[in-house]
């Protein structure tokens, strides 16, 4: 028997062995990691504040956005988008890598380290470039003065978050998948896309009709963004929707990670 | 008799309806080289994972270094060694990376996975290959490297899931040289294959697996002894006229199996059987004397090839 080995310790911290595998990964790609993070916030930025916004601004001033400028207005919905986007990468594709596509998971089983240790360890390594994402972000929108440090560091958490929140469901959905050709297109094509179009992003959700809001309310990307727009400029929302923004995003949070517990379990033990 | 690391008794898992280990009874001594055979779907594969933990029986008894695998899964893996049947390498990573994550999971200190890696490169014949990314390894380069990682933690038992299944012949000899050494020092093996060869050559003791149930226990040569005859002659008549001249050789031979191809008599003296054969003025396109395999043994209890 090999006396190095110390299986309380892996009950205790496994998890943080399999981010630290995931991270290793994820390193191999830190060059795309951080253009996305840097390049994706410059672009929309350009595009969006100095095109779109200035054509908002001068034709129907601040009245539809609550009196902010239109780029104040959607600066913490592309970054809750962000955020959620890279939430999505890391909690989907290393997810179908390890159950199907190289099978890492099994390898990871196949030692002291559980089916629930590895769904934290995944979580742990995708909240961790969300996060970096989250912070480069926040600071390109610091460096252009479309927010203010002082009002606006809270954001950071927040984001956070919400956007950890939708990784733990993710993570969860995608454990269940079996024919991941489908489910990457329906997934990225019927879902994110449409989330991120109808959940207030680019205009408040109250101006669109009543009968598409419910798309909102169910996104996790709308509960992100009234309160990254909350923290962010002080966009005024009552206590009561506060408490049912973060209650939504804790429910996805636990329901996900109950989700992806049972999920990891019974399919890597089959 | 020395410690018995794994024993196994009425051992069933079943999937559904589908019964794919069928009560069998096993105990793997330590030090030993224990090898399943048996062809594709015999219930090889989901009898390893019982043993590795992984995958829970539905019935019977197994203990393994002395645990029950259902209450103790992590605490028993800590001591096993598994190399899948599909490698399951991270190709993103190194050679090295690969090696020291794996060996983080045991919980192992990064001095002694550092300096264990070492030993490993050197064992898998991989030291050149140290900082290459596994994806541009050769398919023997990485099977060799999943068993390096299986080995990172010295383990108790190591098992293997077709070790040389898709490999080369010249991969599988480095391979078979690799695991003897193993042997040597006294790793405890657990193997499955459905190669004869592979099996003869790594194998101690071994059963003979065929739809979820063991048809025949023991070592290579007590089964070849028990099932078959010494001596084998294949002998082809050409696929149209195997079937024709079947009868005429069933007179000379009371044990035979015909195969669509060729068809084998098993006797103790193959040469004056040929001879017997000839004299009758039977003139088989192509004959061959040879001595009896478990490919022999797995066709008697079966009544089928292992690969089909």
């Amino acid at each position: 028997m090999n006396a190095g080995i110390d299986v309380a310790r892996v009950r205790s911290i496994g998890a943080l062995y399999v981010a630290e595998s995931r991270i290793s990964a994820m390193l191999k790609w830190k060059g795309i990691i951080a253009i996305v993070a840097i390049g994706n916030p410059l672009f929309y930025l350009i595009a969006i504040g100095i095109g779109v916004g200035v054509l908002v601004d001068e034709n129907s001033g601040t009245s539809g956005t609550g009196g902010v400028e239109y780029i104040t207005f959607i600066a913490p919905a592309l970054l809750a988008s962000a955020a959620i986007t890279a939430a999505l990468d890391e909690a989907m594709f290393p997810v179908i890598e390890g159950f199907k596509w190289r099978k890492l998971f099994y390898a990871m089983n196949a030692t002291p380290i559980t089916g629930p240790q590895i769904a934290l360890g995944v979580f742990i390594a995708a909240l961790m470039r969300v996060v970096f994402t989250v912070i480069c972000y926040w600071a390109v929108l610091i460096a252009f003065g479309v927010i203010s440090v002082a009002q606006s560091w809270d954001v950071i958490p927040v984001t956070i978050f919400a956007a950890g929140a939708f990784a733990a469901i993710i993570m969860a959905i995608t454990a269940k998948v079996k024919n991941d050709d489908y489910f990457m297109t329906i997934l990225g094509r019927l879902i994110v896309m449409p989330m991120f179009l109808f959940s207030g992003t680019f205009f408040p959700l109250n101006t669109m009709p009543t009968f598409l809001q419910p798309i909102g309310w169910i996104s996790p990307l709308w509960h992100a963004t009234e309160l990254g727009r909350h923290f962010s400029y002080g966009y005024s929302l009552s206590a009561m929707m506060l408490a049912i923004h973060f209650a939504f995003l804790l429910a996805l949070l636990i329901g996900g990670f109950a989700l992806a517990n049972r999920t990891f379990t019974t399919r890597l033990t089959r | 008799m020395s410690e018995t690391l794994i024993s196994a008794r009425g051992l069933t898992k079943r999937y559904g309806d589908f019964t794919a280990v069928d009560a069998i009874d096993f105990d793997v001594a330590k030090g030993e080289s224990f090898g399943l055979l048996g062809p594709n779907g015999a219930g090889k594969s989901t009898t390893m994972r019982i043993i590795a933990a992984t995958s829970q029986r539905t019935s019977g008894t197994i203990t393994i270094l002395g645990r029950d695998p259902e209450e103790h899964g992590p605490q028993i893996r800590a001591h096993l060694g598994v190399v899948p049947q599909q490698d399951n390498l991270d190709t993103e990573l190194t050679v090295s990376e690969n090696l020291f994550i794996y060996g983080r999971y045991f919980g192992l200190g990064k001095k002694f996975i550092r300096n264990k890696i070492y030993e490993l490169l050197e064992f898998a014949q991989l030291e050149e290959k140290r900082d290459v990314k596994v994806d541009t390894l050769s398919g023997g380069m990485k099977r060799r490297l999943t068993i390096a990682r299986a080995l990172v933690s010295e383990p108790d038992i190591l098992m293997l899931d077709e070790p040389t299944t898709g490999l080369d012949p010249q991969a599988r000899h480095i391979l078979w040289d690799r695991l003897f050494r193993l042997k040597e020092i006294g790793v405890t093996l657990v193997i499955t294959t459905h190669f004869m060869d592979e099996a003869e050559q790594l194998c101690d003791r071994l059963v003979v697996m065929d739809k979820g149930k063991i048809m025949a226990e023991g070592s290579p040569l007590e089964l070849i002894k028990t099932h078959s005859t010494k001596e084998v002659l294949e002998v082809r008549f050409g696929s149209d006229r195997n079937k024709e001249i079947a009868p005429s050789l069933r007179a000379i031979c009371s044990r035979m199996e015909e195969l669509p191809d060729r068809i084998l008599m098993y006797v103790e003296d193959g040469e004056a059987l040929l001879e017997e054969i000839l004299n009758r003025k039977l003139h088989p396109t192509t004959s061959l004397v040879r001595r009896s395999s478990l490919e022999d043994v797995f066709l008697r209890l079966t009544g089928r090839t292992l690969i089909e």
